[in-house]
């Protein structure tokens, strides 16, 4: 099969694996503007996948898809760099406070618009770990889906994937199109191509280009856009978005402060081992 | 009508345990609200699986017997569990945050549009007040899950739309029989009424399912390694003491994302929940996406190189020193002291 069409979706996460004393506010709410915001890691995955692809079979194009604000776009140029031929942000206020079904109506419209054969997303993101969006998305499309996918090939007109599973490993077949999530023990994405890092380093959405000092345009590069659609581009019904459209809503949110206890501080010295060992004999927790 | 329903999955042919432990929740949370527990079930070559479910309580049971359904595939399971839900409006649908539990749940909150939370470590009920409209809303189900990496715990409801889903991972929930004579009833879907050829489009090829092996839930003392434990290689000092004081290896995801150790002996809450009689956290420093799998413990020991570990202040004994030193002594002592 020739010109296949492949969206990636992707997301840009704060990097919640390492957060920090300083990530955490006075009031004990977490300071997001200190994380930094990276590429959610599975999403990265994805994209090998599709990379790999469009390598292996002729006319292929891939798509990056994110939905965020407007310095999600850097996730998009990190796409292009490594391979991806163009982005698409989906930013507007209206997608603001969207739990993961309002995500996936918004995703599945404007994956609707660019009309790919396969999309292939993360597992999950990191920020949230649902795992929630893909299978919404597809359902949404009316698409099959297919989950935890660490590798995958096209024979004849359909999608041969391996799956992960707990204990294992599945092997489907699915026409397309289809909806297909990956998981984080597929092959890591490949590094940035320091052409490609040259040829799009200046690719812009519009309103970043209005922001941006005029530098950008006193360089006089090349001006590669990024697509940049909102609410109408993709037809949304805004009643469907944000909190509004959100069936789940958030009662509450704890800090995280965990309990002291009365410990018993030892050191590694014989005495302290020995000793705690046959406290443990007595008590009968060993033994 | 308006009960609370669990999808049961099934694991080698027998209701998995994930599944007993949420129909154990389930029928605390419908003596709350003074509704039925019913329950739902999938696949081939079902006949008297029910009075494996029927002793946790469960009122009903569904269940849809059919090739189609031997092996899990998300389309035809969504059909059948839409449809019965379309039919039966479940106030509460739960199942277990597996790998089939993970794949369905979303595409049937969305076929329904009802919200779902995925990976719940507690499922409470409760009421919730608006202050702008005025309403309270009577008995939701709180779903609360850690967020953000760990660092808030989150309490969701879904106010307005039904069923109210959740998942929960394996070993989160106690699982209890109520009455080993419980008396339900046994409903059998028609699948022919919910299931279109289009369902059918993805077609499994292969499957390598492993026996069920490690299984850490069931050790009462558990040797638990971090990154701290640096290398694959030293995770081997801590098979020794397991095997010497007679427990099991389990991993943080730290370790086990380093390849120091499988996924199948993750602890927390991507991974299993445990409540050993002794814990023994080792290079461990202590997330809270690894203390919500063990803080339950019995007798934590944490043994690490760091004072302000956050492990030590759940910790029972702290040994500030370094596990290749420390671990061959409570060898050493446990042989000389053991009767």
């Amino acid at each position: 099969m020739n010109g296949i069409k492949i969206v990636v979706l992707a997301k840009q996460v704060p990097d919640t694996r390492n957060v920090g004393p300083d990530a955490m506010k006075a009031d004990g709410t977490v300071n997001r503007s200190v994380l930094p915001a990276i590429f959610n890691p599975e999403d990265l995955n994805a994209l090998e996948q599709a990379l790999r692809i469009k390598e292996r079979y002729k006319g292929v194009t891939v798509t990056l898809l994110t939905m965020g604000p407007v310095r999600a776009a850097e996730i998009i140029r990190e796409g292009l760099y490594r391979g991806a031929d163009d982005g698409v942000l989906l930013t507007d206020r209206a997608f603001a406070g969207s739990d993961t079904l309002a995500t996936s109506y918004a995703l599945a419209l404007a994956v609707k618009r660019l009309a790919p054969d396969i999309v292939i997303g993360g597992r999950q993101a990191i920020d949230g770990d649902t795992a929630q969006v893909g299978p919404q998305v597809a359902e949404k499309l009316g698409w099959p889906q297919v989950t935890y996918a660490e590798e995958m090939h096209l024979e004849g007109d359909r999608l041969i994937i391996r799956r992960r599973l707990e204990r294992g490993v599945e092997t489907v077949s699915s026409p397309l199109p289809l909806v297909v999530t990956v998981n984080g023990t597929a092959p890591s994405c490949r590094y940035r191509h320091a052409r490609l890092l040259m040829k799009y380093k200046y690719a812009r959405t519009d309103t970043e280009l209005q922001a941006e000092s005029s530098d950008y345009i006193a360089a006089g590069r090349p001006a590669i856009k990024i697509t940049e659609w909102g609410v109408e581009a993709i037809g949304a019904d805004p009643e469907q978005l944000g909190l509004s459209g959100s069936p789940t809503k958030v009662k509450e949110i704890e800090n995280v402060i965990l309990q002291a206890k009365e410990s018993k501080r030892l050191t590694a010295s014989d005495k302290d081992i020995e000793s705690l060992v046959r406290e443990l004999i007595e008590n009968h927790t060993i033994g | 009508m308006n009960n609370l329903f669990v999808f049961c999955e099934l694991d080698e042919g027998r209701p998995a345990e994930v599944s007993l432990e949420l129909l154990t929740r389930g029928r605390s949370l419908a003596n709350t609200l003074g509704c039925r527990l019913e329950a739902v079930i999938l696949g081939s070559g079902l006949d008297g699986i029910e009075n494996e479910l029927f002793p946790y309580g469960v009122d009903v049971v569904h269940v849809a017997d059919d090739p189609v359904l031997e092996h899990y595939r998300t389309m035809p399971y969504t059909s059948v569990i839409t449809g019965l839900f379309r039919q039966e409006q479940p106030q509460i649908a739960l199942m277990g945050a597996t790998t089939t539990g993970r794949d369905l749940g979303p595409r049937v909150s969305s076929a329904l549009h009802s919200g779902l939370t995925a990976d719940c470590t507690g499922l409470e009920i409760g009421d919730h007040y608006v202050k702008k409209t005025d309403t309270t809303y009577k008995n939701l189900l709180y779903q609360i899950r850690p967020a953000f990496g760990g660092n808030i715990i989150a309490t969701i409801i879904n106010p307005d739309h039904r069923p109210q889903m959740a998942t929960v991972r394996e070993g989160v929930m106690k699982r209890e029989i109520v009455n080993k004579n419980y008396s339900g009833e046994l409903k059998k879907i028609d699948i022919s009424a919910f299931i279109k050829p289009e369902d059918l489009a993805v077609e499994i090829l292969e499957r390598h399912i492993e026996p069920r092996k490690v299984d850490i839930k069931a050790a009462q003392i558990i040797v638990s390694g971090g990154y701290g434990m640096g290398s694959k290689e030293n995770f081997a000092l801590l098979y020794e003491l397991a095997s010497v004081l007679g427990g099991e290896v389990a991993a943080s995801r730290a370790a086990v994302d380093a390849g120091y150790a499988g996924h199948e002996r993750q602890v927390g809450q991507t991974g299993v929940t445990v409540r050993p009689k002794l814990y023994i956290a080792c290079g461990i420093s202590g997330q809270i996406q690894h203390t919500a799998g063990m803080d339950q413990s019995g007798k934590i020991i944490a043994i690490n190189n760091d004072p302000m570990a956050p492990i030590n202040s759940i910790a029972d004994y702290v040994i500030n020193g370094d596990v290749a030193e420390v671990i061959p002594k409570l060898i050493k002592y446990y042989r000389a002291n053991a009767k």
